[in-house]
Order: C-alpha cells, then structure tokens, then sequence
C-alpha cells in the first residue's frame, strides 16, 4: 500500500481540526475527500504534507513519515497542488513550471516534460513567458496542475481543482487529470467542492463531517445514496 | 559642460557602491522582510579582513576573492546563527538583532585593527584615465568591477536552478516548500550573496573614503536611499537607483551655490521623498498585480 493513514488528528494552534481520520490509497487509484466548508479537507492535505501540526499515522511505502517536513515529503513523489494554487506570481509560467521539477535530478527529461505540460494546456505554452500572476483564473489552476505534474510525481494531492472556474474549464481539466492518471498511473487524492465531478473521476469516495470521516465507499454508492447526496451533496 | 561630465561620472563611480550596497539590502529585504542595518557594518568588516590580508603580503585580487568567498561564508553563518532562530519573531526582535551584529561589528573592528584611519590599496591607480581629466583610473575600476558583479549575478538568478530556487524561496515561501526547496538555507544563501556584494562594495569604496570603523555608515544611508528610490521589491530597480542617487547626489554638490556641497544627502533625500510622493513603490517597485 502506498500511502495509509490510521487515527490521523491535526491541530492549529490548540484547536483540534482533524479527530482520528483513517484510509489508505494505493497506486494508480483515485479518491475523493467530500464534505461541506470546515470540515477537515484540505486539513487532510495538509497533514499529509507536512505543514500541519499531526497526530496519529501515516505511512508511505510501509515507512512513517510522521512529522516529516513538507520539502522532505516531497522528496517521495508527493505533489501537493494547493489551494488558492500557490502560483509564483511574480514568475513567468515557464518558471512556475520549471519550479515543479526542482527537486529531480534528471535535468536532461525536464524540457521535454515542459513540452508534454503545453501540449495538455496550449494556453500556457501561448503564455510561457508572461508573469504567472497576470494569468486568469481556470490559467493558473492549469498552471498549479502543470506544476504538480513536473515532479512526475507517485501522489497527487489536488486542493479544489474546480475552484472558481468555469464548467467548461472544468471539465478539460478533469478530462486530463483522467488522462494522465491513465497514462502515468499516478495517485490521485481530490479534494472537491464540486462532488459529482469528483465521484466521477475518483472509484472511492470518503465523507468528512467535522474532521471525522462519518462514511465511505465505492463512488457510485455514495452517488446513488439520497440521504448522502441532500446532506452533503447538495445537488 | 566638461565639469558636468566630470561630476556625472564621479557620481557614477560613487553611484557603483550605493548600487551594489542597495543591492545587498534588497536581496536581504525579500527573503526575510526586514532591512539589514548591519549590511554596511558586514562590508566594513569584510575591508578589514582584505586589508590585513594584503598587510600580510597576498597580491590584490588574491584577497580580493578570499574575501569574496569569506564574505558569503560569513553572511550564511550570520544568518543560521542569529537571524534563522527569530525567523517568527517580531519586528523589534530582528531590529535588536541587527542593531546587535552592527555593534558588534563596529566594535570588533576597533578592537582588532584599532581605531586610526587606513589606507586601502587600489589595483586600478589614481590617475586619470587615457590621459582623460573626465575620470580617474580608480573610479573607472569601480563602475566596471560593479558592472562585471551585477552581470554574473543576473546571469546567476536568471540563468541557473539555485537562483531560480532562491528566487521563488523569497517571492512565496509556502509554495516553495511544496516543491521541494529548502527556504531556509536559501535565505542563508540570499544573506551570504549579499554579504559578499556588500564586500566588493566596502573593498572598492575603502580607497576613497579611507579604512576605518565608520566608513560604511554614509555610504549605508545612500545605499538605502538608492534601494527605496529604485524600489524594495526590484533588485535591478535598486541597482539603478544606487547609481541615480550618486549622480544627483554629486550634481547637487557642484551645482548648488552655497549650500550645495554641504547639504548634498539631504537634497539627494529630499529629490527621493518628491519620487516617493509620486511613486511609492518606488520608480521600479511593482505592487504585486494578480487576478483571482
């Protein structure tokens, strides 16, 4: 199993955001994290990055990386594409994306993987030496995405991919993310406001209601389930 | 029109110093925030360590690039030793600190070369230069050592992954932490880079103004006036800006009966307050444009 996670708690300061969350993904699989506003998502994300105060487990590769810090975290192949996407701003977007690369020592594949970035978003090639923070918005989510590729990395952690973006944009982008999990066999873990789109694309679902997982399953279940979809669906 | 030539190009050689100090302050002030009163302290110490090593018979540029080198070694340690510990500290915590390591090395100045002023060989010579009277062979040295410096180091951060890393460390710290940089050693790399601008800048002003303990301190306050005209946020604003305020610096001094010579810092100031009040950011300053 590539990443698990046994009675994981995450604290800000002295609040306590995250009480004993478990699951576990393997390689090449997709899983969502859905739930309404404050309930512990993109806590998750961050606990499994590193840039949380945690408590509790979590494994990769059997190994603990408990209290790791994030730039070591990184150094497995975790890519963790933020919220509010964490752009350079004040980087051109070939920069933005060279960055996403920093760590890998094969410097001689870096250009090509550039080019395969722009040949999934062409806009970003047309743009690939403006500064990144004169981007729109759906601009620099392909750009946080692209950044996260360059690390070619074994897990994905996506913060609100949609966020902010229009259907049509989203949908080209849940369209290559489908992609390249099924070219790279990279690991997806999806956070999503937009829950249809992420049951979608994810086989497993988990339900976090104030920093608890109160249920999981297949995603088509937790689709189909009506009470799921009023309560915290809402569509 | 010969003597405005002339005082135009002494102000660029004066102009070279407060560029490469206005430098080091904004290289500095992006990764950490905080201005570095110490940055002329730091290369006043580092022309005491030129000058004793050339005391000690080691040719010129020989010292020259020990010191470079001991300047960036020293500038990391300062960093890792005093400043990484108050990385969440508050402002008056690192103002402290930094009014702390300028006495600290103001005073280890004294103590270890004593007070009296020195003289600080030049490589260049003092004469003019071809014969010329517009510019000595000294302050034509220090235009092109500065112009040689700020090219590597613009090929340095433009052109290679360590300065683009230190680049992202300082512009969004968070970001670059999730891929993988270690912010900390690069800020520990930004303070060594600076100090061992501020080195050159001490080592090629020390001539001019003579060695001693003080001699970094106007040229501090030029430095910093040249980094806030050309902008905080803009290492190739404050460049410009160093060598804007040696010029109008020096135009002032010539030009203005009477008072001129005098009060030449203060209407060099007074020149960068009218700037501000239009520009704040300073004249290349960016406030950070972004759309959501």
């Amino acid at each position: 199993m590539m990443l698990e996670i046994a009675g994981l708690e995450a604290y800000y300061g002295e609040q306590q955001a995250l009480f004993g969350v478990g699951f576990d993904l393997d390689a090449g699989h997709v899983r969502t994290l859905l739930g309404a506003n404050g309930a512990g998502k993109t806590t998750v994300l961050r606990a499994l990055c590193g840039m949380v105060r945690t408590g509790g487990d979590i494994r990769f590769d059997g190994k603990s990386i408990k209290g790791w810090a994030a730039e070591d975290i990184v150094r497995l192949g975790v890519a963790h594409v933020p919220e509010g996407r964490g752009t350079f701003v004040r980087l051109t977007v070939e920069e933005n994306l060279q960055l996403g690369a920093m760590i890998r020592r094969d410097h001689a594949s870096i250009a090509a993987d550039i080019e395969q970035i722009y040949h999934h978003f062409p806009r970003l090639k047309e743009r690939r030496t403006q500064q990144a923070g004169l981007l729109s918005g759906g601009e620099q989510q392909m750009l946080a995405v692209g950044r996260g590729l360059m690390l070619r990395p074994r897990l994905m952690l996506l913060d609100e991919p949609s966020f902010g973006l229009a259907p049509l944009v989203v949908e080209e982008l849940f369209g290559i993310l489908r992609e390249v999990n099924r070219d790279t066999g990279v690991a997806m873990l999806i956070v999503e406001q937009n829950a249809a789109l992420a049951l979608e694309l994810a086989e497993h679902a988990y339900l976090l209601e104030t920093g608890r997982i109160v249920m999981d399953g297949p995603a088509e279940a937790i689709a189909a389930d009506e009470a799921v979809r009023r309560a915290y669906l809402g569509y | 029109m010969q003597l405005l030539l002339q005082q135009v190009m002494a102000g660029l050689a004066n102009g070279a110093i407060y560029a490469l100090v206005a430098l080091a302050v904004v290289m500095i002030y992006q990764a950490i925030d905080h201005l570095n009163f110490a940055q002329g302290e730091m290369a006043t110490f580092s022309a005491y360590v030129a000058w004793q090593l050339i005391a000690w018979g080691t040719p010129y540029w020989l010292a020259f690039v020990a010191v470079v080198i001991l300047s960036f070694i020293g500038g990391v340690a300062i960093e890792r030793i005093l400043f990484k510990p108050l990385h969440n500290a508050s402002i008056l915590a690192n103002l402290v600190a930094f009014i702390a390591l300028f006495s600290i090395l103001n005073s280890g100045d004294g103590y270890i070369w004593d007070y009296t002023i020195k003289t600080f060989p030049t490589p260049f010579g003092t004469k003019p230069l071809f014969g010329s009277v517009l510019i000595d062979a000294h302050e034509a040295g220090m235009i092109g050592v500065t112009a040689v410096m700020l090219g590597l180091i613009y090929l340095f951060f433009r052109g290679t992954r360590l300065g683009l890393a230190m680049r992202a460390a300082a512009a969004n710290p968070e970001s670059a932490r999730l891929v993988g940089i270690r912010v900390g050693w690069m800020t520990a790399l930004g303070w060594g880079v600076a100090a061992a601008i501020g080195g050159v800048a001490g080592m090629l002003i020390a001539p001019i103004v003579f060695l001693d303990p003080n001699m970094m301190f106007g040229v501090l306050l030029y430095g910093f006036a040249g980094a806030v005209l050309g902008g905080l946020t803009s290492p190739a604003g404050a460049v410009l800006g160093g060598f804007a305020v040696g010029v109008i610096e020096n135009l002032a001094g010539t030009f203005i009966p009477y008072f001129g010579r005098d009060l030449k810092l203060t209407i060099a100031l007074l020149v960068i307050v009218a700037v501000l009040m239009v520009r704040p950011a300073g004249l290349f300053g960016r406030s950070v444009v972004s759309r959501v």
